[in-house]
């Protein structure tokens, strides 16, 4: 077992992150852990940043990074909206932050997914991978846990689902991969923007549904062995 | 109608005892003194319309165009010294691409009309420039619906359901305001600018 852990190291988050439109405006998920290697950093961050009223970003890759491209497009957006004498759209967000990660994609390490609703198109999802593509797509998955999310997408999305059923998709997969990715965890977020405005919800461990052999949240590993089944373990 | 500046108006960095630029009313002047342009917003989209002045029997037909487009969307009918209107359609085309490159979508048209009568007012700034001896009337096709401005030498710039400048200018306003712009498609409104 590694004891030796580098305590400061560079912050990353392992992370998932998942962004769907549906029928109205979009849903935006993501897990709440910041790993420094092996520990934990912080097991309840807020991975999805406000851009403006109505667009926002989840991030994912180094936490220093996707802050800094968050701060620097956060300001540019103001600046326009003050020009532009209306809210920016979610089209011109996603392609200040394409800006910003394809220029300087030798020195950044971030992957992100733009969300908002704007009057002209609605809800859009746009993905800006490592290298600094934009590419606009009607869900998006991103992070270390997304890999395992490739096949549950594919059977489960469907296009135009209701508001509720689309947070509920969204929660369930990021669920699925925390359990599966060690290095997502904790609680679940959501920020869902339509045109009547954000929501943002919260689903702590203990409401996300349990998968395949994952054990009820115990207060002690002992219960176990007083309980009903003789063996806990088997091999 | 001359007005008589008395040393007031030979440099546009001064103004004269009754708070007037003269400089800047000598430019629009010479735009006073050029072939009339007009644009309409119709329902659909603007119509712009040039008096086509024939300097001389030699010169081609289709040389020394004065409505230039500047983007996908939009264009500039240009009245006054025509060599001064190039400048200008020139930086609303630079302004318009950087926009495009920057922000990801077509410059609105309200943003062009700012930045192109910023510039035209910047000449108006320092003494070692002129003020833009031309008139532009900039039509647009944005997600907000046709706009048409109209950018004078002085800089100002208001957005129009009818606009005209030139030197038959009141004889086509009151044209325009005959028209029932809002019911008007683009092709009815080419045939009413032919007209004027």
């Amino acid at each position: 077992m590694d004891l030796e852990m580098n305590l400061n190291a560079s912050h990353s988050m392992g992370t998932t992150i998942i962004g769907v439109t549906y029928n109205g405006g979009v849903v935006l998920g993501a897990d709440s852990r910041t790993s420094t290697g092996m520990y934990v950093a912080n097991r309840a961050s807020d991975k999805i940043t406000q851009l403006t009223d109505n667009v926002y970003v989840c991030r994912s890759g180094s936490a220093a990074d996707s802050q800094i491209v968050s701060d620097y497009v956060r300001y540019f957006l103001h600046q326009h909206t003050i020009q532009l004498g209306q809210s920016a759209t979610s089209k011109v967000a996603a392609n200040l932050i394409r800006l910003l990660s394809y220029n300087n994609k030798n020195m950044l390490e971030t992957g992100l997914i733009v969300g908002g609703w704007d009057k002209y198109e609605g809800g859009k999802i746009y993905a800006i991978p490592l290298g600094g593509t934009l590419i606009e797509q009607p869900f998006a998955i991103g992070g270390s846990g997304s890999s395992y999310l490739y096949g549950f997408f594919d059977q489960a999305w469907k296009e135009g689902m209701t508001k509720d059923e689309a947070e509920q998709f969204v929660v369930k997969a990021v669920s699925l991969a925390i359990a599966r990715d060690g290095a997502s965890g904790g609680v679940v977020r959501t920020v869902i923007i339509n045109s009547e405005g954000v929501t943002r919800n919260f689903y702590p461990s203990d409401k996300l549904q349990l998968w395949h052999e994952e054990l009820e949240p115990q207060n002690s590993l002992l219960d176990l062995l007083n309980s009903s089944s003789p063996e806990p373990m088997n091999i | 109608m001359s007005s008589i500046g008395t040393g007031y108006d030979l440099s546009v960095t001064t103004f004269s005892p009754d708070g007037r630029v003269f400089q800047i009313e000598y430019a629009s002047k010479a735009v006073d003194n050029s072939g009339t342009v007009i644009g309409i917003k119709c329902k659909d989209g603007i119509v712009m319309g040039v008096e086509k002045l024939i300097a001389s029997k030699m010169m081609l037909p289709g040389s020394n165009r004065r409505i230039l487009s500047v983007h996908r969307h939009s264009g500039m009918a240009v009245a006054g010294l025509a060599a001064d209107g190039r400048q200008i359609v020139a930086r609303a085309k630079s302004e318009a691409t950087s926009y495009q490159s920057v922000y990801g979508e077509p410059i609105p048209v309200k943003e062009l009309a700012e930045r192109v009568a910023s510039y035209v007012h910047l000449c108006t700034l320092y003494w070692w420039l002129r003020p833009f001896g031309c008139g532009v009337i900039l039509g647009g096709y944005d997600r907000d619906g046709p706009q048409l401005y109209m950018v004078e030498p002085s800089g100002i710039s208001y957005r129009y359901f009818g606009a005209a400048v030139g030197k038959g200018k009141q004889a086509a306003k009151t044209e325009i305001e005959k028209l029932k712009l809002s019911e008007m498609t683009c092709r009815e409104g080419v045939i009413e600018v032919a007209k004027m």
